[in-house]
């Protein structure tokens, strides 16, 4: 696969790699070599029969051309311009502006990663000073005392009549109140001190995040919590420093590898292998033949070691909010990183039918659409009593298409990612207007 | 004759500062901690005037003057308000709910004899 992301360089690299003339391969495919070297330059879009052509002739399958990267990138850059609609940047150009500027471009959607990380950072901070306990304790106990030794001293300093016996009385106070004041005030910088670093980690990323990016760097399987002699999930976050930087990341941390090793001692990874060999990616047979319930499966599906070059399925997991609380990518299926997701999913459905397995042939839209076969189930996130209204989570395993088993029973669903980078005209789904006007 | 004050405040030291300096100009100064309790107390002492801080053990200063405010004989009682936040949204608090005054912790001595003078009409 070609580094940069973009059609039109991609075509220029492959025939650079091939030592084709652009001329050359203008006229094999039948197109000016002006207009290809604007393919190349990607300041024009090509698709159909055009791009199977060259594909042809590059040795190449169509969709190495194409997928990936690039609808991501002009996603980003088409959100990026959407945050800030007063500068005016030109939608229709994004294209050619990362074509001609790929470096510029990259700057650009890192800048508004970042700007959005910040933002929620942010967000969380000034919730902690509204809303945390201990801070609103603190300071109301310093502005006390504060108070008290403002107008104690006042009346001593200000003139006017203290008989002695106030006089002492006054002075026993101020010596008790700043007394305390120290106290409060100390306790007041040791909490802001630990604040701020933890506040300093949070700042670079969010705790969801950085687990969900060390869990991609070990392509989402965790051998340590594997089989016989494992490692407690705690022993494992305190051996890792990506882990337990900051006090929540460790926690959330802990909490997913403690599920993790539940569900690895429940369902052994050589009886998963071996009954997918037999059964295919089948979930429910899965399910049924290994007597596990269905959310099982789809985490330890999802959780198997990478074996060379297999695309793996990815996997969502949500709580009855719809929040997303885990994602694991899978190419060609974006997961947004904040906010919500398309309520098409199968996993937003199962939420409104728990209990009930849902299966659906999903469709992303792009240039080169994309389909998944999705499983979806929700069921009680905790344990479950006559005393209490359970709490749903739903879990949905996203097979990409290549994956599916054979003639997947399951009627073709158009879905998208969020609506905001959504292409998708005349959906009943829709929340908010698109910040693309004429698709990918 | 003076005329009473009824500060509600759970703070001693404060109590103490404020309770000599109203005294020493002439006020009778009533005091009372808690939160729970203040309208019995209101209604026990008959005070020409009620400083009431807003967080009180128990009962919360809001609620206390809202009640304040919905009782036959208090609903034009002046009521100053003191608190420990100075946030716009506590003095629009204050406001809604009917205090006279609203003075922000820490106060200076000069401030709050003025507003106890201006309420009293004295």
């Amino acid at each position: 696969m070609p580094a940069s992301g973009l059609t039109g360089s991609r075509i220029r690299e492959r025939r650079t790699a091939l030592g084709l003339r652009q001329s050359a391969l203008a006229r094999a495919v039948g197109i000016s070599p002006a207009y290809l070297n604007l393919i190349e330059h990607n300041r024009r879009r090509i698709g159909g029969k055009l791009l199977v052509a060259l594909a042809r002739e590059l040795q190449v399958e169509p969709s190495a051309l194409t997928e990936g990267a690039e609808a991501a990138l002009l996603a980003e850059l088409r959100a990026a311009a959407m945050g800030h609609r007063e500068v005016a940047a030109e939608h229709d150009l994004a294209e050619e502006f990362a074509g001609h500027f790929p470096g510029w471009a990259a700057l650009v959607t890192a800048q508004q990663r970042r700007i959005e990380t910040l933002e929620q950072t942010v967000a969380a901070l000034t919730d902690r000073l509204t809303h945390d306990p201990q801070l609103a304790a603190s300071m109301h106990e310093v502005l006390s005392v504060v108070t008290a030794i403002r107008a104690t001293s006042a009346i001593l300093a200000e003139g006017g009549e203290v008989d002695p016996e106030w006089q002492a009385r006054f002075h026993r106070n101020l010596h008790e109140d700043s007394r305390r004041l120290a106290e409060s005030a100390q306790a007041l910088v040791e909490y802001l001190d630990s604040a701020g670093e933890e506040g300093g980690q949070v700042g670079v990323t969010l705790p969801q995040e950085e687990l969900e990016q060390w869990l991609q760097a070990r392509g989402f399987h965790v051998p340590e919590l594997e089989g016989e002699g494992a490692l407690s999930p705690q022993e494992l976050v305190a051996r890792e420093p990506a882990l337990n930087r900051a006090r929540t990341t460790a926690s959330l941390a802990a909490g997913w590898l403690e599920r993790y090793r539940e569900d690895a001692l429940r369902l052994p990874l050589e009886r998963l292998r071996e009954a997918v060999a037999r059964l295919g990616l089948v979930p429910d047979a899965l399910a049924r033949e290994l007597g596990c319930e269905l959310p099982l499966v789809f985490r330890r599906l999802a959780c198997l070691p990478d074996a060379a070059d297999t695309v793996r399925p990815g996997l969502v997991s949500c709580d009855a909010s719809g929040t997303l609380t885990f994602r694991k990518p899978v190419d060609g299926f974006p997961l947004p990183r904040y906010g919500a997701a398309c309520p098409l999913w199968p996993l937003y459905q199962a939420l409104a039918r728990p209990m009930q397995p849902v299966r659906a042939l999903v469709e992303q839209p792009g240039r080169t659409p994309r389909r998944f076969l999705c499983f979806a189930l929700a069921a009680p996130a905790g344990p479950v009593g006559f005393e209490q209204v359970p709490l749903f989570s739903s879990t949905m395993l996203i097979l990409p298409e290549e994956l599916a088993p054979e003639d997947p029973v399951a009627p073709l669903l158009p879905v998208g990612a969020s609506c905001r980078i959504c292409p998708r005209g005349g959906c009943a789904a829709r929340r908010e207007p698109s910040i693309l006007t004429d698709g990918f | 004759m003076g005329k009473r004050v009824l500060l509600i405040e759970d703070e001693p030291n404060i109590i103490e500062a404020i309770r000599f300096l109203l005294s020493r100009e002439g006020y009778q100064v009533d005091t009372h901690t808690d939160g729970a309790t203040a309208l019995e107390a209101v209604a026990a002492r008959r005070p020409d005037m009620v400083i009431l801080d807003v967080m009180l053990p128990n009962k919360s200063g809001y609620d206390i003057l809202r009640e304040l405010r919905a009782g036959e004989t208090t609903a034009r009682l002046p009521v100053l308000m003191l608190t420990a936040r100075g946030q716009r949204r506590d003095r629009e608090m204050a406001e809604r709910f009917g205090a006279s005054r609203f003075m922000t912790k820490p106060f200076s001595n000069s401030e709050m004899l003025s507003s106890v003078r201006e309420l009293l009409g004295s």
